[in-house]
């Protein structure tokens, strides 16, 4: 019995390293998970992009769901979610929010200008403060927020037709469905 | 064309692997000679077709055959030549293939030393040799091929990562990997042990000098490696606990346990299954490593990219080699502890004491190197330990080590004598605290830094006192054979290693400072100008690099150039600038310009004074000697007498399995 013992701690480790493997293929293993899913969403008080002298905050938005979407005009990868949004806009089911992130508004403009805007509404944060209360890690990033200021489902990275069919969508039929 | 010759080369290689693998084996059961006789030229012919398929990419690389996938993604036109060769093991697959090369090299070593062996041992010995390579082999063809073309063929290719571009590529991962993969001797030589059931101490005895010279090369490599990441990544940092790391760690601590070990196996024929499980976990934990870092399973600044197919063979390969080995040594491995027996106080004791503590510390690494694996399983959430851990445990485990070092080498086998001993340890102990009494006064009292010269002087008057103790009482000639020798190096090594880590983490100075050009820095007695910044360019990038002038009492000293490099690809990598010293090292590190794009203004820069950082890599290479010297020992030369006898130990058992 002894002599097995070595074995069987292998044996165990085996394991350990299979279910390494199996949980890797589920996972992102850059994946950070974030705190506020299922949290109120951060309070925020932000000017509109096109209208600088309104604002918009937290409880303005409250009422209905919507995916914040954060965007930059120097994000790369924000050029390639944005056909994608573009074309995914009207069949949502939920309001689209741009949130401008860390942009000079001119520059902002000109790139939405350019591209064409999927958004029914616009905000800038242009120090990135409030962007911290969010736990933004990088451009791209979109957040799903219910009529009651939850945050529902978080996607770091550009949305591709994969992630919108795999992720965002069922994501938004799942909350569409709870709250009628 | 040439590409699928290679592709064709490793192919052939594995078939070759095959047979050497499995009809010596069968030989050596049935009693055939012709099939035991397929084993050398068998590994000849696969380490010829390896080598050509090697060959051929390095090739592709010198001649930036773009049109290969691997050449693309690992250089491009600008990269000079010695990187393009260097980049060959840059990545997955030709690190790989390095791996299965250097795995050939061993095994044709061992063809050639070992006709003096029985043919049926020599025989099994190979076939294991050749059992490993198939897998390797297995697993390069199947899922990592290196001479995957890229169709159609891009004009110029990416990068070779500039972490990598640096001298240190060119021999760290060769010299290494030679270390991992020369362990595979000694498990070939423990699975043909247990395969035969010769239990005699013979076998024990042929694997030293292979354990030795292993070791001494991942000693070697682990040295390298940490010197490299010291000069290289600007963090002025030694060794980082980083998964990968630790891989290479594993099998060094259990290696070191080993090599002691088979040291008493072969002299008094005790701890037999402890060294036959050593020898199976040393190479076990090699391959762990190379699972650890290529699955994806852990995330490291050394990982490879993952791919989960690539996770599942290695895990597969893994399960067959280790659990297999392990299945046979429960089955097979001595049941009565034999040899002859020895008290509490003798030279078995204190090994086997030193042996658990480096089993247990190799242990220690696993777990926390597979903690967040673990984490994950039980569901604790992203979990992760660190230095924190390992700096507490480690020191901790090795402490006794370092306290009974100097007594092993008195203590004689099966009975020792104390007042000997009670002599010893009055002469190392009243060196050590008086040593570190004056030293106490040098370091500011800093505990640390007293211990570390305490840790010097009690490991290196042990060290001269059995020299002196050879010299007195044994005649000329036989004073220093290569084992004692090469034993009195290392505990040495370890002696100097233990004094330049306390020395280095207690009394270094770092110090992130703004400097605008002419003004100075005093540090530790030392003066550093800075006299700007210009451009410079290289082979493949262009620099922003500084000028930093070092003066002590008003003699200059050094003129530093830490750099930051851009490469092609854009990618940026500091170049830290070294003053390298016996006793100290001056270390510049070039950060932002605190106005950017006036690179001619104030920098942000890092200074570091960094005393006895060398005596951690001196004691490593010290360590690596004696691996070296102990190797050369001419007692582990096999004679033809020394055969005879072997041979007829051997033949009765032979018969019964």
């Amino acid at each position: 019995m002894n002599r097995l013992l070595p074995f069987i701690g292998f044996m165990l480790l085996v394991g350990l390293f299979g279910f390494g493997i199996w949980w890797n293929t589920r996972h992102d293993p850059n994946a950070i998970p974030t705190p506020l899913l299922n949290k109120p969403a951060p309070a925020f008080n932000l000017p509109k992009l096109y209208e600088p002298t309104q604002t918009v905050s937290k409880a303005d938005l409250l009422g209905q769901p919507y995916l914040l979407n954060v965007f930059a005009s120097w994000c790369i990868e924000c050029g390639v979610e944005h056909p994608v949004l573009t074309a995914a806009a009207p069949s949502l089911g939920v309001k689209l929010v741009g949130y401008n992130y860390k942009d000079a508004p001119a520059d902002a403009k000109a790139w939405l200008a350019a591209h064409g805007s999927p958004y029914a509404l616009l905000i800038a944060d242009e120090s990135g403060q409030t962007a911290i209360d969010f736990g933004v890690y990088g451009a791209p990033e979109s957040f799903l927020v219910d009529a009651k200021g939850v945050i529902r489902f978080k996607h770091i990275g550009p949305i591709t037709p994969d992630v919108l069919a795999t992720k965002v969508k069922p994501a938004i039929a799942a909350m569409l469905k709870e709250t009628p | 064309m040439t590409p699928e010759l290679g592709q064709l080369a490793l192919i052939l290689a594995l078939l070759l692997a095959l047979a050497q693998g499995v009809l010596p084996l069968i030989g050596a059961w049935r009693g055939n000679h012709a099939l035991m006789a397929v084993a050398r030229p068998a590994a000849a012919g696969q380490a010829v077709f390896v080598a050509f398929a090697f060959g051929i990419l390095v090739w592709a690389f010198l001649h930036f055959d773009f049109s290969v996938q691997y050449v693309a993604d690992n250089s491009n036109l600008e990269l000079p030549w010695y990187y393009r060769i260097a980049a060959v093991w840059g990545a997955h697959e030709g690190s790989l293939l390095l791996w299965i090369f250097i795995l050939n090299v061993w095994t044709v070593a061992l063809a050639a030393f070992s006709y003096k062996l029985p043919e049926v041992f020599a025989s099994r010995v190979l076939a294991v040799m050749g059992l490993i390579a198939v897998g390797f082999l297995a697993f390069i063809v199947f899922t990592s091929d290196p001479f995957g073309r890229l169709l159609p063929m891009p004009g110029d290719g990416a990068d070779l990562n500039p972490v990598l571009q640096d001298p240190g590529m060119a021999f760290h991962p060769p010299v290494l990997y030679t270390g991992y993969v020369g362990f595979s001797v000694a498990f070939a030589f423990a699975i043909a042990g247990l395969l035969g059931g010769e239990l005699e101490q013979a076998w024990v005895r042929w694997a030293r000098p292979w354990t030795n010279v292993a070791w001494a090369f991942l000693t070697l490599g682990i040295v390298a490696g940490s010197w490299w990441a010291y000069a290289e990544l600007g963090w002025g940092g030694w060794w980082f606990w980083d998964p990968v790391e630790n891989a290479s760690f594993m099998p060094w601590l259990v290696g070191a346990a080993l090599i002691h070990a088979q040291a008493v196996t072969e002299k008094r024929g005790s701890l037999r299954a402890w060294t036959i499980l050593l020898s199976i976990f040393a190479f076990s934990l090699s391959l762990l490593g190379t699972f650890l870092v290529r699955s994806g399973v852990l995330t490291s600044v050394h990982a490879f990219a993952s791919d989960p197919r690539r996770g599942v063979f290695i895990l597969i390969f893994l399960t067959i080699v280790v659990g297999g080995s392990l299945l046979l040594y429960a089955l097979r491995a001595p049941k009565v502890a034999g040899g002859k027996a020895f008290q509490l106080l003798s030279r078995e004791t204190v090994l086997l004491i030193g042996n658990l503590m480096f089993a247990v510390a190799a242990a220690m690494v696993l777990l926390g190197t597979l903690f967040p694996l673990i984490g994950d399983a039980l569901n604790l959430g992203r979990i992760s330990v660190g230095p924190p851990y390992f700096g507490f445990l480690f020191p901790l485990l090795m402490l006794p080590v370092v306290l009974l070092m100097p007594f092993g080498p008195f203590l004689r086998w099966g009975k020792g004598e104390s007042p000997l001993l009670k002599q010893i340890l009055l002469r190392v102990g009243v060196a050590a605290a008086a040593c570190a009494i004056v030293a106490a006064f040098f370091v500011d009292g800093k505990l640390k830094a007293i211990v570390g010269v305490a840790a010097l002087v009690w490991l290196g008057v042990g060290v001269l006192l059995y020299a002196y103790k050879r010299w007195r009482d044994v005649p000329r000639g036989r004073r220093y054979p290569g084992e004692m020798a090469g034993m009195l190096l290392a505990h040495l090594g370890v002696g100097v290693f233990v004094a330049g880590v306390l020395l280095t983490e207690s009394l270094s100075v770092t110090r992130d400072v703004r400097m605008a050009p002419g003004e100075t820095q005093h540090i530790s007695g030392y003066d550093f100008r800075f006299d700007g910044v210009h451009r410079t360019t290289g082979p493949n990038w262009k620099a922003d690099q500084g000028v930093i002038t070092v003066t002590r009492d008003d003699k200059q000293i050094a003129v530093m150039h830490p750099q930051k490099r851009t490469y092609p690809r854009g990618q940026v990598q500091t170049e830290s600038a070294v003053d390298a010293g016996v006793f100290r090292d001056l270390y510049v590190a070039l950060g932002e310009p605190m106005d950017a794009g006036n690179i001619e203004g104030a920098w942000a820069l890092r200074l570091y004074y960094k005393p006895f950082v060398r005596w951690i890599w001196g004691g490593g290479l010290l360590m690596m000697l004696g691996g070296f010297v102990c190797a050369a020992d001419k007692r582990f030369r096999l004679k033809r007498t020394a055969d005879a006898t072997a041979s007829l130990d051997l033949q009765p058992q032979e018969t019964r399995a």
